[in-house]
């Protein structure tokens, strides 16, 4: 089987190295990259990232990734989005007032509501709401959470976990997609998606 | 935030790992040391285990060590496929952003917090606090506390006094510092996390100190994770349901194959803790 490239965008904040290297256990040629021409070749682009909405924001926009992410999503290849990645690719964030996000999906990211320990920090169970190819086997999986804030639950929360109420675990549709947990520290069901992830990216290759 | 939530979060397992010089220790009270492997065939047997995260405790972490570390770190990235910690020594800035870019998913600081507590501000403002772990090692030996510097709520939980100190430099050094207004401090400074550690039970096997335990929880608004002096499985059981932890540490057990984090999960669902299965 074919290692399809796949661009895991370094914007120098935080622990990205654990995405890239499961990606390529997954079966991918994962790079940790900023590079234009390497991202613009990838059959796959992914958004990883920890921290806080406003600098990794404010990092995405200073090594010009904001512009990368945004045509990668655009132009159809497949796209996935980890945690604090998910909440970039909103309109905002509760987190930091008045910082744009990328935009990519519509709505603003606010604060876990209820009255629950933030954040939820913890393994928790996926339910999946909306079946998809990368979905497959993950419905009931335990997988890791660390957040304080969560996706608008609509239409496109395609998983969810329960703390204190419904929580969007997976966001997208199309070519794009996000996880809430990270998988690349889920075990063997975090590794799953990401295999079905490497999966979808070797198909777009081969087609394109 | 609020310290009392209304949804239990899942309880955790994290085995221990303390190492010197690449290599797996487990002191009894960090003085008697012996040998028990390769720290990242270790944790990728507790990944295939269960275990819910790992930590990494550099008990030397002497400068000149420091590449080994991150080494550990970067090779651990590649085989671990859970959460993991790295502790010890870490003094800066610079120092926490080489073992998170390593692979790393948090640092844990002591030593270098309690003689600059702004330290925890400085890893949390930088790279957040879900990876800013504050460790605190405490011995019981009667420090009063400070005035004016703690809720009266937990004044009158604990009768206004706190027989529990704060040690530094991996338990032997005395601080003055009382651990309960300590643990308020750094997680008002953005601790995300607090590894709680008796040294009065570390390597003894007598079951955590449940009262220090109890006490940090009740001040704090951050996840606490029990350690020192398990060693039977209901100790486990006893941090939870008695202690309040949302995480229970342990080391010997694990590592001398007494238990496996499976049997440990199965006898914490079995008491009625919710825990993530073993198997799934």
């Amino acid at each position: 089987m074919t290692r399809p490239l796949v661009a895991v965008l370094d914007y120098g904040i935080g622990n990205l190295r654990s995405a890239q290297k499961s990606l390529e256990r997954m079966g991918a040629d994962a790079r940790l990259t900023a590079d234009a021409g390497l991202i613009a070749d990838a059959a796959g682009v992914v958004l990883p990232g920890v921290g806080a909405f406003g600098p990794c924001m404010a990092a995405l926009c200073d090594t010009g990734l904001d512009e990368q992410a945004r045509a990668a999503a655009a132009d159809g290849r497949p796209f996935l989005g980890i945690c604090i990645g998910l909440q970039l690719l909103y309109e905002g964030s509760e987190e930091t007032p008045g910082a744009a996000g990328l935009g990519i999906l519509p709505g603003t990211v606010r604060l876990l509501p209820g009255n629950v320990k933030r954040p939820q920090m913890q393994w928790n169970r996926l339910e999946v709401r909306t079946p998809s190819p990368l979905l497959e086997g993950l419905d009931g999986a335990w997988v890791y959470f660390v957040h304080s804030y969560a996706a608008p639950m609509a239409d496109n929360v395609a998983a969810v976990c329960d703390y204190g109420g419904p929580v969007a675990g997976v966001v997208g549709d199309g070519n794009v997609w996000a996880t809430q947990f990270h998988p690349e520290k889920s075990a063997r069901p975090g590794l799953r998606l990401l295999e079905n992830f490497v999966d979808q990216a070797r198909a777009a290759a081969a087609g394109a | 935030m609020t310290a009392t939530a209304t949804a239990p979060c899942n309880a955790r397992i994290i085995p221990c790992l303390d190492v010197d010089a690449g290599r797996v220790v487990k002191g009894v009270n960090f003085v008697d040391l012996a040998d028990a492997g390769d720290p990242v065939e270790l944790a990728a047997l507790y990944d295939q285990q269960g275990a819910d995260e790992v930590v990494f405790l550099d008990i030397t972490a002497s400068s000149d060590r420091r590449e080994t570390t991150v080494e550990l770190v970067y090779r651990t990235a590649e085989e671990v496929f859970i959460p993991f910690t790295i502790g010890g020594g870490i003094r800066t800035v610079d120092d926490a952003r080489r073992l998170l870019r390593a692979g790393a998913d948090k640092v844990s600081v002591n030593t270098a917090a309690v003689n600059r507590p702004e330290l925890v501000a400085e890893i949390a403002d930088e790279f957040g606090s879900q990876c800013a772990v504050a460790s605190i090692d405490v011995r019981r030996t009667g420090t009063p506390l400070s005035k004016g510097n703690l809720s009266t709520g937990a004044r009158r939980t604990n009768g206004g006094a706190f027989p529990f100190e704060v040690f530094t430099h991996g338990g032997r050094t005395p601080t003055g510092v009382n651990a309960i207004e300590y643990a308020i401090r750094v997680t008002e400074l953005g601790a995300g996390e607090i590894l709680l550690t008796s040294m009065d039970r570390d390597g003894t096997r007598d079951g955590f100190d449940l009262e220090l335990t109890r006490a940090v929880v009740e001040v704090t608004n951050v996840p606490v994770i029990a350690s020192g002096g398990v060693g039977t499985l209901d100790h486990l059981v006893e941090g939870v349901l008695e202690g309040g932890a949302d995480a229970v540490l342990a080391a010997s057990i694990f590592h001398f194959r007494e238990h496996t984090v499976a049997e440990a999960k199965s006898h914490m669902a079995a008491a009625g803790i919710p825990i993530r299965p073993a198997d799934s």
